[in-house]
């Protein structure tokens, strides 16, 4: 990119308020030079005594911020609008969030577990994860992170959903039917938030008191006041858990102490089998496999499935054959646009250099009809091609009447690639004509006399005098017909069927329909580097400088 | 010039007429014949079809009717590529997208030239215009008289018999103008090719050619050696266009071989010499120029007719004085002297009589 630098200083020939200081600097050293005796040390002084180079800033610095008065309308607009959304978008893209924050305490307990071993893992997980679904089915989180964890893991939306409507039913009752039948005060709410006020009980307990925060603060903001709300099974089960792991050592509590010393002999219900219960596939290491490798607040994941690969408990690995669409979409697009590009150049340049050629009064005529297609819907045109190009449509209804096919073998030029390439070219066109004639338009036709006088036919005069200086308009016009046509999306939609569909129909169906936002980012950021990639190589063989618009 | 049969003719034009829209006549029946060598100047004012003859010439335009011989061959059905004839073009036309090596040895790759032969050529050429040292720079870096060297040495790498030039120096500013136009006659001379040059500075045709036709309103008005041109002009036309000229207005009174009268608007008669008159009672412009007048009595030839005139205005420009004077009604009437230690220099106001051979005064159309 530093010719893109290097362009900018040429073009800025004009004095920039840089240049003027400069200038004022030099002057000054030219001036301290000139200056008699000893005085060289002396900054110039502007009338009122201040130094010129300051008095020079100062008035440069009030046309800077005029300038910049003027253009922050746009510059707010575009950074609301545009860089905003962008940065949103690339953010999205890796963003994992939901994982950990909805089941904050499964995944800490996860760490230990090995996803090679082969087995699932063991209670603690369980438990951890008992509360976490328990508060997430509470606030209605489990279907999406069901769904989340659906597009790396077929089935987990319906794992998630299923023990979803079974959590709140665990025989967890057990304990708290023991620990209520030692102490009936645990039925009420009032003794709990009493109990989580110590700092010592809640060192005590730290599953609970966790638990408990969480649980309440879901309570606060449904309306509900804690003290008046009856005891889950879910926070009897931590307490028990909490007491049979610490022993309630250092509880301020002497309830606490009362139930600590009766844990040992309590009935037991073991979560795993709970969990199992609901739903088998708990018992599948690879589900929790699933868990454990997006459970980062920041995930390759999207990008991996953006190129048809997927992060598995094992490593990254290609998705299977039947599922690996992207690349193929991606390649897909890239040559589409490459073959549209190609299209317009062939089409647009003949058109162009007319159109340059022609007197002025006959070229604005001509280049009427070339925006023409400016001012019809895009809907419009697309569906206008649509009539010209199916199956029973004015161009196979012309070349059956003609004779030239059977009624039987119609030619399928629409819902394919072939109707995609040529309703974009068609509507693409005016982006390659308009920089191809400002282009050409700046070519003296004495170029090509002179290369005839000179004793070139008129192909040779053509083709290394003339092309050569259009090429900076082909450049611009391949930029952008390239560009916008790598990121269509109407046209493709509309005369694509399946095989001549684009990359950005994907993003559009992730978007409105699936939902898959994550991954509409992940292929939207690839589709913005592909295009970046494009400008940079543009840039290494032709060079952004020998871009024209006019 | 008498013996210049169709033979030695190198260019010929034959009654070529051209018309862009089928409504005028830009060219109206232009017959030019031009000897190999020749440094032939086209000038007229602008719009008077110089170009268009040029154009025809090389092959851009075709004429409407007549016929166009190159060394005794029609060229009219030769497309301009085979036609061998070196152009340069008023805005150079450099290849801006080559160097200069690549502008020259462009017209010697088209013509398959191998490739040690080409570069030897191409640097012959450069320093034939003393540009030997930019052949790798770009027409952008250079200025507009190196530019225009090397549009010369374009025009001249392939060796054609012709040369045309359209205005070539109109572009650069006098000092420049005037070293480019030596530079190129002697170049000419030098390589012993012909040229065709089409100029509307008379200065610039006078000093360059061999011969300058006179163009006007699609018609060569006179084409004769600068000289000739300035001395003798065949009509009112190339009086005015050439020089400086004192025009006045009368009717013929007698007419012989050597001899005419003509009596001015005013009644005064004086002696011309007949040029573009035929006949007695005819309408005449009568031409002086400023140089051939006198007022000094002793140096004027005895017999001489006098006229009366007053003196409207003295301008004192160093090698001479400019006079302007009335005389026979018309106000602008110019006289100049050389600035020699014992010439007069008259004062506004003054009545004084002025006289000149009747060979320098011509009787012309009116
Ligand atoms: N390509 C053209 N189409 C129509 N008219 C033209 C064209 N070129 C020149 N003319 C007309 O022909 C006349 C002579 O032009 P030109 O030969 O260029 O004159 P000159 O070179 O003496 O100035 C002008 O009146 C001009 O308007
Ligand atoms: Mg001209």
């Amino acid at each position: 990119m530093s010719d893109l630098k290097s362009t900018g200083q040429q073009t800025a020939d004009a004095p920039t308020p840089e240049d003027a200081l400069h200038e004022a600097a030099s002057l000054d050293a030219r001036e301290a030079a000139h200056a008699p005796g000893g005085k060289a040390a002396g900054p110039v002084l502007a009338a009122d005594g201040t130094p010129l180079k300051r008095s020079l800033a100062r008035a440069l610095r009030r046309q800077k911020m005029r300038a910049l008065a003027l253009i922050a309308p746009l510059l707010i607009f575009v950074l609301l609008t545009f860089i905003a959304p962008i940065a949103d978008m690339l953010f999205r893209s890796v963003e994992n969030q939901i994982v950990s924050e909805t089941l904050p305490e499964t995944v800490v307990a996860l760490k230990d577990w090995d996803s090679e071993g082969g087995v699932p893992p063991a209670d603690p997980v369980f438990a951890a994860l008992y509360v976490d679904l328990f508060i997430a089915e509470a606030q209605k989180l489990h279907t999406r992170l069901g769904t989340r964890l659906n597009y790396e893991k077929t089935g987990v939306s319906s794992l998630f959903r299923k023990t979803g409507r079974r959590v709140g039913r665990f025989d967890t009752d057990t304990y708290t039917d023991q620990i209520t039948a030692l102490d009936p005060s645990w039925e009420d709410p009032a003794t709990w938030v009493a109990m989580m006020e110590s700092d010592a009980n809640r060192a005590a307990l730290p599953f609970t008191a966790r638990s408990w925060d969480r649980w309440t603060a879901y309570q606060l903001s449904e309306g509900d006041d804690p003290a008046k709300e009856d005891i889950e099974d879910v926070l009897f089960t931590t307490l028990y858990l909490d007491l049979r792991e610490t022993g309630g050592t250092g509880a301020a509590d002497a309830r606490i102490a009362q139930i600590a010393a009766a844990v040992g002999d309590f009935d037991t219900v073991s979560l795993s089998e709970q969990f199992a219960d609901a739903d088998k596939d708990w018992l599948d290491p690879e589900v929790w496999g699933t868990i454990k490798a997006f459970a980062p607040n920041y995930t390759p994941g999207y990008f991996l499935n953006s190129v048809d690969m997927q992060k598995t408990p094992h490593g990254i690995e290609a998705r299977p054959e039947n599922q690996q669409i992207y690349m193929k979409l991606f390649k897909r697009t890239i040559f589409m646009s490459m073959v549209i590009t190609l299209s317009c150049i062939m089409l647009g340049y003949p058109v162009a250099w007319i159109l340059a050629n022609l007197p002025t009064r006959t070229a604005n005529l001509l280049m009427i009809l070339v925006l023409l297609p400016f001012w019809t819907s895009l809907l419009v045109r697309t569906s206008a091609w649509k009539v010209m190009l199916q199956q029973q449509g004015v161009i196979n209804d012309t070349l059956v009447w003609l004779g030239i096919v059977g009624d039987a073998d119609r030619l399928v030029m629409i819902n394919n690639q072939f109707g995609t390439i040529v309703a974009m070219t068609h509507i693409l066109l005016p982006f390659m004509i308009l920089p191809l004639y400002s282009v050409m338009q700046t070519i003296q036709p004495t170029y090509l006399r002179a290369a005839k006088s000179l004793g070139a036919t008129n192909w040779t005069a053509f083709w290394r005098v003339y092309f050569p200086q259009s090429v900076p308009g082909i450049g611009a016009g391949s930029v952008l017909v390239c560009i916008l046509s790598i990121g269509y999306y109407i046209t493709p939609e509309i005369v694509g069927g399946t095989t001549g569909t684009f990359i950005s129909n994907r993003i559009a169906y992730h978007i409105s329909s699936s939902l898959n936002w994550g991954l509409a980012a992940a292929l939207g950021s690839i589709l913005l580097a592909a295009v970046m990639l494009l400008y940079w190589v543009y840039d290494k063989i032709v060079g952004i400088d020998n871009v024209k618009l006019g | 010039m008498a013996d210049t049969s169709s033979n030695d003719a190198f260019v010929e034009f034959e009654r070529v007429q051209k018309s862009y829209d089928g409504e005028t006549l830009v060219v109206k029946d232009l017959n030019l014949t031009m000897p190999k060598g020749e440094f032939l100047t086209m000038l007229g004012p602008s719009g008077s079809g110089k170009t268009t003859c040029l154009m025809m010439l090389a092959g851009f335009e075709t004429a409407t009717h007549g016929e166009i011989k190159l060394d005794g061959r029609p060229i009219n059905n030769i497309p301009p590529h085979k036609r061998g004839i070196g152009m340069v073009f008023q805005n150079y036309a450099l290849f801006p997208h080559m160097t200069i090596n690549e502008n020259l040895s462009f017209p010697l790759e088209v013509r398959k030239i191998g490739k040690s032969d080409r570069e030897a050529k191409v640097k012959r050429a450069l320093d034939m215009v003393e540009m030997g040292a930019f052949g790798g720079r770009r027409p952008a870096q250079l200025s507009g008289g190196q530019q225009q060297r090397i549009a010369l040495a374009r025009a001249l790498v392939f060796e054609p018999e012709l040369v045309l030039m359209d205005e070539p120096l109109g572009a650069l500013d006098k000092q420049l103008r005037e070293k480019m136009q030596f530079e190129i006659t002697d170049l000419a001379h030098r390589l012993g090719i012909t040229v065709v040059y089409v100029t509307h500075d008379q200065t610039e045709a006078l000093t360059m050619s061999d011969r300058v036709a006179v163009f006007d309103d699609g018609r060569i008005q006179q084409i004769a050696p600068p000289d000739e041109l300035y001395e003798s002009p065949q009509n009112s036309f190339v009086a005015q266009f050439i020089g400086e000229n004192n025009t006045l207005e009368g009717t013929v009174k007698e007419l012989s071989d050597k001899l005419a009268l003509v009596q001015l608007d005013d009644g005064e008669v004086i002696d011309c010499m007949p040029v573009n008159v035929n006949a007695v009672g005819e309408r005449t412009k009568v031409s002086i120029r400023p140089e051939r007048v006198e007022f000094q009595k002793d140096r004027l030839k005895e017999g001489a007719h006098l006229l009366k005139a007053t003196v409207k205005e003295f301008i004192y420009m160093g090698d001479v004085f400019r006079t302007r004077l009335s005389v026979a009604g018309n106000d602008d009437f110019i006289i100049k002297s050389r600035n020699a230690p014992d010439q007069v220099r008259l004062k506004p106001g003054e009545q004084i009589e002025i006289g000149w051979l009747p060979e320098d005064c011509r009787a012309l159309d009116a």
